[in-house]
């Protein structure tokens, strides 16, 4: 594509192009028959948009390719700063605390539980009972006022999940949750999209264990033990979640 | 056709190669027409605003502000989706099918008929994006890498519509550019300052050498190669909307040929309805001659035969197949509640064509403008007919529903109108309406020596 040229910059070419569209432009334009529209720059211009456009188009592309997948997109490595630096490192890892002792609602709600102040206090009635840092449990207790808990995995609101299902049917807090009991303070570990939900939807055997390992922390299956197969067949249509 | 008869010559007049770019250059910088078209814009332009606020309005409260209620998902939105993608038929049947099939007449109205194509399906497009519920979401039809682990459904021809209307939209944007190009470059050499700046950027450097000339058509004969199956392909794939379901009324395996022979129908009936009078308007009634409108007329009657036939085969396809819910359907058709629409639509599209059988009516334009505007509403009432009745009626008695459109259906509705003539008019201002190139052709001997 030569756009600079128009007319009769070199005579053999242009005695040539005296086809049915020979340039009217000598016969017809009065004042200046050889007048340039364009100057020689711009061809070069007209390139640089046109290999721009795809260039540039895939590189959005790419880039809400990879933002759409990044923490900052799904809230991975999330941690919001909570009311009290619970420790689940020191309190699981450490005390070996079950995950039920706090999330008590979890093999029979859709929503796990978070610990009522009362919970805390069974210990913290006599451990530490003046540690500065558990003030705000002790203040909760005298004034009747719940903790204000920050949620750390939320599901958007048209998703209907419900904690109990999984925990039957062999899915670990652990396949979802990460190693909390290496987590001084709570974080997102899952990216929580539709995608990482419909993959363990399609296909759930590699993400199962027995009924007696779902609140286990660390724990390996045996090398020679039978995966742990859905009898149900898998729940992957829409209104599954979207109810 | 005869072949070297009066009906030979498809230009009237003594126009040599130079009068025939005068002819088609001033309708593009003629101040004659310039108040009246500006006049023309404004109307069109409150058109747009009301598209604009028609849109506005299914964004803003969703498609509850339409009519569709249970069990009639589809109002007129899908009426006019199919309405204006058969509309778009017409051009690229007369630019790539009558191209190769040799038929010189089409070069005076092809590049109009191509320019409604595109304006037609830009129409057509909006009405199942905004039909979809959440608009805003319209990507989702496509596949691309996206954060859900799925994508689109494509066992469902509502999928396949997309593509089958975005290709069709781009590929006939595309023949239609590259027809324009040689004509481009005539504007740029007959112009001066900026609009020749802004038209030599689009002749891409046209020339006009051998080479140049012997790249262009052979390019343009493959798109037409590409295009032709499109014709086919698009309405056909529309027509799987319906005939896919099992719903009585659309479960019927005529309905591809059928429907891509009503879009060409009513193809036809549009351009003859723009066409007369714009003929007149721009003075180009010796390039678009009588003799043109006929054999559009003749091409619209064989289309309309089709129809007629597709109508028949329905009806007796409905009686043989001895299903108690089609037949229920067919009755309300000849003589029930959705009658009055079913004999007007017979009427509009089969009766009134017939008309055209005879020379003096093919010929007499009053009649071809008359019966074409009585075509494009037959057609807008059979998709009705189709989309509505049928959901209307259902498979029980108990199933059945009443339909009737808002106000934001028919501001939608008029809105595409609004936008279709201000597009038409842009394009009839600042592009030549007619092929000059192509035309050109037909009097390249012809020397004006006195006659």
């Amino acid at each position: 594509m030569r756009l600079a040229p128009a007319i009769a910059c070199d005579d053999v070419n242009h005695r040539h192009s005296r086809g049915p569209l020979a340039n009217e432009r000598l016969a017809a334009a009065p004042e200046n028959p050889l007048a340039q529209l364009f100057r020689p720059s711009a061809d070069r211009r007209i390139r640089l948009v046109l290999w721009g456009l795809p260039v540039g188009l895939t590189l959005v592309g790419g880039v809400g390719y990879a933002l759409s997948r990044s923490g900052w997109s799904t809230g991975v490595g999330w941690s919001p700063a909570q009311p009290i630096p619970f420790s689940h490192d020191h309190h699981v890892g450490g005390a070996g605390l079950d995950c039920r002792y706090c999330h008590e609602t979890v093999e029979r709600a859709a929503f796990a539980g978070l610990p009522a102040t009362e919970t805390c206090m069974h210990c913290h009635a006599h451990l530490f009972p003046d540690a500065p840092l558990l003030a705000p449990v002790r203040d909760s207790w005298a004034d009747d006022r719940p903790i204000r808990w920050q949620r750390v995995h939320d599901l958007p609101d048209f998703v209907y999940f419900d904690h109990s299902i999984h925990v039957h049917e062999g899915v670990a807090c652990e396949t979802c949750h990460g190693r909390v009991d290496r987590m001084p303070r709570i974080r997102q570990v899952a990216d929580l999209s539709m995608k990482w939900c419909l993959d363990c939807h399609r296909d759930p055997t590699p993400h199962l264990r027995p009924r007696d390992a779902v609140f286990v922390m660390g724990w390996r299956p045996e090398p020679d033990a039978p995966p742990v197969i859905l009898e149900d067949e898998t729940h992957v249509s829409c209104s599954e979640c979207h109810r | 056709m005869t072949r070297g008869g009066p009906d030979e010559r498809w230009i009237d007049g003594d126009h040599d190669v130079a009068a025939i770019n005068d002819c088609v250059v001033d309708t593009v910088q003629s101040p004659r027409t310039r108040n009246v078209w500006l006049v023309a814009l404004a109307a069109a332009a409150l058109g747009l605003g009301a598209l604009a606020l028609a849109v506005f309005g299914v964004f803003w409260w969703y498609v509850g502000i339409w009519g569709v209620r249970t069990p009639v998902y589809w109002g007129i939105a899908i009426t006019n989706f199919v309405w204006w993608v058969g509309i778009a038929h017409a051009g690229t049947l007369i630019s790539a099918i009558l191209l190769l099939a040799n038929q010189t007449w089409r070069r005076s109205i092809n590049r109009f008929a191509e320019a409604m194509t595109l304006f037609a399906i830009a129409c057509a497009g909006m009405f199942p994006l905004l039909h979809l519920g959440r608009p805003e979401f319209f990507y989702w039809l496509l596949p691309y890498p996206n954060t859900y682990g799925y994508w689109p459904q494509f066992l469902s021809p509502l999928v396949w519509d997309f593509f089958a209307v975005a290709t069709y939209g781009m590929v006939s944007l595309v023949f239609w550019y590259v027809g324009l190009v040689p004509d481009l470059a005539t504007m740029r050499d007959r112009s001066t300052g900026l609009r020749a700046r802004v038209y030599g950027v689009f002749a891409l450097g046209w020339r006009g050498s051998a080479r140049h000339w012997e790249r262009h058509q052979f390019a343009y004969l493959l798109l037409a190669g590409l295009a032709t199956t499109l014709v086919v392909s698009v309405h056909t794939v529309v027509s799987f909307d319906f005939a896919v379901a099992q719903l009585p009324g659309w479960h019927a395996t005529v309905f591809p040929p059928y429907f891509v022979a009503g879009a060409i129908f009513s193809g036809f009936a549009l351009v003859l309805t723009l066409l007369i009078p714009v003929r007149v308007w721009l003075g180009l009634r010796d390039l678009i001659t009588d003799r043109h409108l006929d054999q559009c007329a003749k091409l619209m009657l064989t289309a309309g035969l089709v129809v007629a036939y597709g109508y028949a085969a329905e009806l007796y396809f409905g009686w043989y197949s001895g299903d108690p819910h089609e037949r229920e359907l067919l009755a309300s058709h000849l003589h029930g509640r959705s009658a009055p629409l079913f004999w007007t639509v017979i009427g509009l599209n089969v009766a009134l064509p017939q008309s055209l059988w005879w020379r003096a009516a093919r010929r007499s334009t009053a009649w071809l403008f008359v019966l074409s505007i009585g075509v494009n509403l037959g057609m807008w009432l059979e998709r009705w007919l189709i989309v509505i009745t049928s959901l209307e009626h259902g498979l029980l008695p108990t199933t059945g529903g009443h339909y009737w459109p808002t106000f934001w259906d028919w501001l939608t509705l008029a809105g595409t109108f609004g936008f279709f003539a201000f597009f038409m008019l842009l394009f009839i201002r600042f592009v030549p309406v007619i092929a000059m190139s192509e035309l050109r052709e037909l009097v390249g001997d012809r020397r004006p020596e006195g006659a």
